[in-house]
């Protein structure tokens, strides 16, 4: 057995009275060893990263704090030692990395300088040696051209970038415990598996254990030895990685997995003759403008959208992937003419509504509604759940009685309760409030719905019901959907043609099952390459 | 809102505030069942010491009360101070609103209209904005609403600006809703919060500044007033000092009562701030 290096026992964290239950984490036990990747998997709200952060000794005190148990690192509890104590062990002994590198960097001091930070509190070393140090551990992240990186602000690099900086300061004076709160949560899924790779490269060199904390059990596949299921603040399953993926015992557990998106493409169903929507040649750029009535200097111009030509037909969901920047977003934002496009042809139907003004446009927006990504930015909060639904039809001239009717009726389909009707938007969870807002959507009768990252922002139970609800709703309504997404996992479920995206253009296009079993493009190549727990093969469960 | 008066009463300094604040609204409004004179009519012996020939806090060179003058003069510094302030909210929300939500030129025009109100400075220019109307209640509340509204109109820009990208303005838009409408009942009812606090505040300035401009001799010469009286005894400060230091701590009093208030409105309003609970 390898050494232990970190074991908690019996952990109790209270959390503020008037919070939605009493302890954050409860009676939970973990143990971590040298060179081991241990993985706690949670939903939302599971507990996961106040766990994460006790260990750093980061609760936000006095509100959130140890009610009881310990934290045993080496021979000193973690939840006793001194403040003093605690600055020493963080960052040379226990180091952490976040979710968003961009917010965890200092953003006016250079990666260099922040490197040699930790070496001027921690350890005695000339500045030489310090910035010599320094260099040697951006080279062994595998940052391009370190010697220009030491030098550079954090908002100068890239989201991968910066992670890589993050991980180098945290491993600069080679802890054994690594903490990493999902680290590749807000990066793209190329970029998400250089750094699980890296994670795992300087691991083995250095031997540390890693207590990694994720919602993706695509990423727990991929890097894990073993793996924590959380639910509600209490341990619900614990095991090796196969053990619990392969086997599960808990009923959590196996709805969880049940509940992972599996890449395996849908069956292609025989295509219908309407084309509902096409796009010819449709770009679009931002910047390039002045400001002060064309005075000052011009901003750099940035080609969001280049040539993109899509057709969708009745009844199918094409879907869009890509990577964050790849104009996506912007596309559909296009079609929906949220923003106009600079050049090209958008035909709705028989209508060409590409240079029709804002007034003539509105008999036809209802035909085209739109899903948000985010439950909570996408609905108003101080208008009644009631109305946000059934101000649509208001607004396109039905009497209010027929509109609250159909409102009850969309209700239902969506399942929430009638008695939403009544409540504000905060009194529902992310799920319900997604519901909503696809209720708002379906609230015209359109023939089309846009659909941007509808599931990204939920978690992984939350997201299938979600995905289900949306292929119900198109099959009921002969809806077409455009469904943007960047996990072609989620792609692979529900959509029936797929095309990929890279800076603006689309560089494959074809049948879902066609394209993932056979993508020619390089890019879609790597893109289905960086798949997390792509390798894995994720029993099959009844739930 | 038993969830506001929960937060808002946690802050203890803005409940004084509120108490006084009520206290001194009660006083304006009865202000003719204590005081049923014309505050400006000669009442006994001029220059007389506080409780000294009949009056509460003296009486100042001509022989008009001073108590007198405070109760009825806050009537007027209230009044002020709210009409400025609501009619200054007005103009500011109307420029906020439509510069923040079209952007471009509209917001290049009509935010460099604010910023020439902006760079004069706002005492020299309501003195002056009287001085040329003729001093009268009407042409003050003009004069403090004409400089105190760039204030409103830059942080409803700011707030317009950043609520007109969320989400759910999209998918107003592409409900087929109007702008007007968007603005209305979409964005505006989500930046009221800031409105209110920074209106409670605002009415606190305009009592000083309309103090400052009745002071300066150019209050509505018919009308009782904490300036007027203040005015009125500057020259007498040192042999008289009860004239102008009874008005002055009323307004100190008023002005520091609404300061605390606006406080306790940001804590009760302001989200950011829940965490601290």
């Amino acid at each position: 057995m390898t050494q232990k290096l970190l074991s908690i026992n019996d952990l109790s964290i209270l959390l503020p009275i008037g919070a939605d239950r009493q302890y954050a984490v409860q009676d939970i036990g973990v143990e971590l060893h040298a060179g081991e990747t241990v993985c706690v998997v949670g939903e939302s709200g599971s507990g996961k990263s106040l766990t994460a952060r006790a260990v750093m000794g980061l609760l936000p005190a006095p509100h959130v704090r140890v009610d009881r148990g310990e934290i045993i690192f080496g021979d000193e509890d973690i939840t006793k030692v001194s403040y003093e104590r605690l600055r020493g062990l963080r960052g040379s002994e226990i180091s952490m990395i976040f979710q968003e590198p961009m917010t965890a960097l200092n953003p006016v001091m250079t990666i260099g300088d922040q490197i040699d930070e930790i070496f001027r509190y921690h350890v005695s070393m000339s500045a030489k040696e310090r910035a010599k140090k320094a260099l040697s551990l951006l080279v062994d992240v595998n940052l391009p051209d370190p010697a220009k990186i030491i030098d550079a602000y954090p908002h100068e690099l890239s989201g991968g970038q910066r992670q890589r900086s993050m991980i180098a300061m945290a491993l600069a004076l080679g802890p054994k415990i690594l903490i990493a709160d999902e680290p590749t949560t807000a990066l793209d899924v190329t970029t998400q598996a250089q750094i699980l790779q890296l994670i795992k490269d300087m691991q083995k060199r250095l031997d540390t254990g890693v207590l990694f904390i994720t919602h993706d059990f695509g990423v727990v596949a991929d890097i894990a030895d073993r793996v924590v299921v959380m639910q509600d603040g209490k341990i619900v399953e614990t095991g090796t990685t196969k053990q619990v993926l392969q086997t599960p015992s808990h009923p959590y557990t196996k709805s969880l997995i049940a509940a992972i998106p599996r890449l395996k493409p849908r069956k292609a169903r025989s295509r219908a003759a309407e084309v509902v929507l096409k796009t010819e040649g449709v770009c679009k750029s931002f910047g390039g403008g002045n400001s002060f009535f064309g005075l000052g200097r011009a901003n750099r111009e940035v080609k969001a959208v280049q040539n993109v030509q899509i057709e969708l037909r009745r009844g199918e969901t094409l879907g869009v992937v890509g990577e964050s920047g790849s104009g996506k977003s912007t596309l559909a934002r296009c079609v929906i003419r949220l923003i106009d496009s600079d050049e090209g042809k958008l035909q709705l139907g028989d209508v060409d509504i590409t240079k029709l003004s804002r007034n003539e446009l509105r008999p036809h927006r209802k035909r085209v509604q739109m899903v948000f990504q985010d439950p909570f930015a996408s609905l108003n909060p101080r208008i009644r759940v009631g109305d946000i639904i059934s101000q649509g039809p208001i607004l396109q001239g039905v009497d209010q009685e027929d509109a609250s009717k159909r409102t009850y009726e969309l209700l239902d389909i969506v399942g929430l309760d009638r008695r939403s009707f009544e409540r504000f938007p905060h009194e529902f969870s992310g799920g319900q409030r997604q519901r909503i807002g696809i209720a708002r959507a379906l609230s015209l009768k359109p023939d089309i719905l846009v659909a941007d990252e509808p599931v990204s922002a939920l978690d992984v139970s939350i997201q299938a019901q979600i995905l289900e609800l949306l292929d119900d709703i198109r099959a009921q309504m002969d809806l077409s959907m455009l469904f943007i997404t960047h996990d072609l996992r989620v792609a692979a479920q529900v959509c029936d043609y797929v095309a990929v995206m890279q800076s603006g253009k689309i560089v494959e296009m074809g049948p879902t099952a066609e394209l993932f079993a056979n993508p020619k493009d390089a890019y879609t190549q790597s893109l289905l390459a960086a798949i997390p727990g792509k390798d894995w093969h994720f029993s099959e469960f009844k739930t | 809102m038993a969830d506001f008066w929960r937060r808002y009463r946690r802050n203890r300094a803005a409940v004084f505030g509120l108490v006084v604040i009520i206290l001194i609204i009660i006083m304006a409004l009865t202000a003719s069942l204590f005081y049923p004179n014309d505050p400006f009519r000669l009442m006994g012996k001029p220059l007389s010491g506080p409780l000294t020939n009949g009056f509460l806090l003296g009486s100042d060179s001509l022989g008009r009360d001073v108590a007198s003058g405070i109760v009825h003069g806050a009537k007027t510094s209230l009044l002020i101070g709210f009409v400025a302030t609501i009619v200054s909210v007005f103009i500011g929300i109307f420029f906020g609103a439509f510069a923040g939500y079209f952007g471009g030129r509209v917001d290049d025009s009509l935010m460099r209209v604010t910023e020439i109100f902006q760079t004069i400075p706002s005492f020299i220019f309501a003195i002056l904005l009287v001085a040329i109307m003729k001093p009268s209640i009407g042409s003050i509340v003009i004069a403090i609403a004409v400089v105190s509204w760039p204030g409103v109109a830059r942080l409803v820009r700011g707030e317009f600006l950043a609520l007109k990208n969320r989400e759910f303005v999209q998918a107003c838009h592409t409900l087929g809703m109007s702008d007007f409408r968007i603005m209305l009942r979409e964005i505006l009812p989500n930046c009221l919060s800031p409105i209110i606090v920074v209106g409670s505040l605002m009415v606190a300035t305009a009592i000083l500044i309309e103090s400052g401009l009745a002071f300066l001799g150019l209050g509505d010469p018919n009308i009782m007033s904490w300036g007027f009286l203040i005015g009125a005894g500057r020259t007498m400060l040192r042999s008289a000092w009860w004239v102008c230091t009874f008005p002055g701590v009323a307004i100190l009093i008023t002005v520091l009562a609404i300061n605390l208030i606006g406080e306790g409105l940001n804590d009760a309003l302001n989200p950011r701030l829940k965490e601290r609970q």
